[in-house]
């Protein structure tokens, strides 16, 4: 659209042309190319900070998984081509029988001692450099069946991150829901209960861990809660036992995150017209009916959100870990951010932690298509 | 029969307020005990631990714990680096992100569509992801150092402000919201404004950023509180204990066992002067904190 000009009575506004500073030229021809430059111009700063701050990051990101670089090394950096994928990803199964280990490991020899001699390094095995990431081994010790990885770490990572994703989406989505669906009708001090369930968003999540390492304890709160409904409890240190921290850190981060998600579903909720409520109403609806027909129909769009926001949170969980368990007890609460802040930072294996990360981001690539897919087909 | 129905009615509020009652203690209790905690001596902490005692300051309550961690760590110091990092990034960031969100929603130029399109692709990569490799760059960045009093050129942005603040502060997340905030008022008013003689810059200062508040408070808020309790970048990049953000400062605190144990009460003490004051500043701000997330989730 070009300003006054084009619109009627051209001699009065060439008047007040004239009137104007010399930055904003007469000719249209001119003042097309004057508006272009002052946007570029106000948009470059912001510009060069995100070049050199994200999109060449991004760049990094996915091409530093395929070198070997080093937080700070004096040797230059190599491209290794796919070298720390195959590490990272590698996985196979093994079955040693009776006869096997005694070719391998001599008479005496357990199924134990011929897996080191096929997995140590220079044994030109196909399973070198392999770990054991799960196993069965029979009674004796004579033979046994393997799964080996290049890094089994990075395997109970990817499981513990899936975990936490799977009953965090769900559980925080749905319980989000029903705080919404509280604090939404109409009754005195629902100010106070939204209050209440957001505070804990605002506060540090390494302010939350620590609180909770500390109620996790085995004399801590929450023992002593569960001990007061069930006197028989015999109370358990939460967090040193590998069973019990996964899901120790899973309820801490429902209850840390659930209020913002909480907000998203009530402002979804103040979208739906109440003329459809009154409807509804009159059609003899009861809540239930309500809520199906009227109320989860006009959520559609909150719902994708709140879907997309808590995947991508919670499979991107790292501060609970680094702060209560540094991915313990035997990596039972390691996820795929701590293994690659461990790798890049702990380890100064740059390279490698990029390497993590890229597989991380394509997850989460995955499951936002994933879910925008499986959502678009609900609205056609 | 409408006895029995007021009755029902009755009772169904009392459950639903007891509901929400039961609710609120979940959410509030952890919190109450933080608090409470940190007024208590150590060994009151786990002696009240089985009974309600523990949500109540009675016993041995003092200021003990606060007066113990100012000498142990330097917390003001924290505070300091904190609201430094914090307020530069909102600050600039409003600035640096509001004038190109003005000039690319308010003028036409070629290009602005691919910058648009880039700017929102970029939304979907997690910071986590970034981490990493945001680091092997800063460490090879060049930095101008004034460490001995004469600017010097070296290497590496580790153990700086600057590292803490200067990669934040342009946001896509908040040019976008700009841009739809900016789109949503009307253009005449641009063009009138021009008729008197204005350019693009007063027609920035003068009218779009007055009619703008909620999408500046919005964007305020939103960028805030991930860097005030930002925690996964500054333990990387930030070593020396004097440049340490609050949250960094509490996990060494933590993690640092000393002789006699964990000083849980003065860990409390640290929580509680962390949270307070945000706490404060969102039940007083508390449309605006909320209005700020709603947004996001509208717009996203």
């Amino acid at each position: 659209m070009s300003l006054t000009h084009a619109r009627g009575r051209p001699k009065r506004s060439v008047t007040y042309m004239r009137d104007r500073p010399r930055r904003w030229p007469n000719r249209p021809a001119d003042r097309h190319k004057a508006e272009a430059r002052t946007g570029r111009l106000f948009t470059a700063p912001a510009m060069c900070l995100l070049l050199i701050f994200l999109i060449i990051p991004i760049a990094l990101a996915f091409s530093l998984g395929f070198t070997d670089a080093k937080l700070s090394s004096p040797q230059p950096t190599r491209w290794v081509g796919l070298s720390n994928f195959e590490d990272l990803l590698s996985i196979k199964p093994l079955t040693l029988d009776e006869a096997r280990v005694r070719e391998l490991a001599g008479p005496e020899g357990t199924v134990r001692t011929a897996l080191r001699s096929l997995t140590k390094n220079g044994s030109g095995t196909p399973y070198e450099g392999m770990s054991v990431l799960s196993d069965s081994v029979a009674a004796d010790g004579k033979s046994g069946s393997f799964w080996l990885a290049g890094d089994p770490l990075f395997w109970k990572s990817l499981r513990n991150t899936a975990v936490f994703a799977l009953v965090v989406v769900p559980v925080q989505g749905g319980l989000g829901l029903l705080l919404a669906l509280l604090v939404n009708s109409r009754f005195r001090g629902r100010v106070f209960f939204r209050t209440v369930f957001f505070l804990p968003v605002v506060m540090s999540m390494v302010v939350v861990s620590i609180l909770w390492a500390f109620l996790y304890e085995k004399d801590g709160l929450v023992n002593n809660a569960i001990k007061a409904v069930y006197p028989s409890w015999d109370p358990i240190a939460f967090l040193a036992d590998p069973s019990t921290a996964l899901p120790a850190i899973i309820a801490m981060s429902i209850w840390q995150a659930v209020g913002f998600h909480m907000i998203i579903w009530l402002a979804g909720l103040q979208t739906i017209p109440a003329e459809l409520y009154e409807a509804a109403k009159m059609d003899g609806a009861g809540p239930w009916r309500t809520f199906t027909s009227v109320t989860w129909p006009g959520l559609r769009h909150t719902f994708v959100f709140v879907l997309v926001t808590i995947t991508i949170a919670a499979l991107g969980m790292f501060t609970q870990v680094n702060v209560m368990t540094k991915g313990g007890p035997l990596d039972s609460t390691s996820t795929l951010v701590y293994q690659a802040f461990a790798e890049g930072y702990g380890k100064q294996r740059i390279g490698y932690a990029s390497a993590i990360s890229f597989v991380f981001f394509v997850l989460v690539l995955c499951v936002a298509l994933i879910q925008r897919r499986l959502t678009r087909e609900k609205d056609a | 029969m409408t006895t029995t129905v007021k009755a029902r009615r009755t009772l169904a509020r009392t459950a639903f307020y007891a509901a929400g009652a039961l609710l609120s203690l979940a959410f509030l209790l952890p919190m109450v005990f933080m608090i409470v905690s940190s007024f208590k001596g150590k060994l009151q902490i786990f002696e009240d631990l089985e009974s309600v005692r523990a949500f109540l300051p009675v016993g041995d309550v003092g200021l003990d714990n606060y007066q113990g961690l100012f000498s142990r760590v330097p917390l003001a110091r924290f505070y300091v680096n904190s609201l430094l990092v914090s307020f530069l990034v909102v600050g600039l960031g409003l600035v640096i992100n509001s004038l190109a969100a003005f000039g690319i929603a308010r003028m036409r130029w070629r290009g602005q569509g691919i910058v648009m399109g880039v700017l929102i692709a970029t939304l979907i990569v997690p910071f986590e992801t970034l981490a990493l490799p945001l680091l092997y760059w800063v460490n090879n960045l060049p930095y101008v150092s004034f460490a001995t009093g004469t600017p010097e050129l070296t290497t590496g942005w580790i153990n700086t402000y600057a590292v803490q603040i200067v990669p934040f502060i342009a946001n896509a997340f908040s040019i976008f919201l700009f841009v739809q905030f900016f789109k949503s008022i009307p253009r005449e008013i641009d063009e009138a404004a021009f008729i008197d003689g204005a350019g693009f810059l007063t027609v920035y200062r003068r009218i779009v950023v007055p009619l703008s508040g909620p999408a500046f408070a919005t964007s305020a808020i939103l960028t805030f509180l991930p860097i005030w309790n930002s925690y996964l970048w500054p333990t990387m990049v930030v070593q020396e204990e004097g440049l340490r953000p609050l949250p960094v400062g509490l996990d060494y605190f933590f993690q640092s066992n000393t002789a006699e144990g964990v000083p849980w009460g003065q860990i409390m003490g640290y929580t509680t002067l962390v949270t307070l004051p945000i706490m404060v500043l969102f039940i007083v701000f508390q449309r605006s904190f909320v209005a700020s997330v709603a947004n996001s989730g509208i717009k996203g």
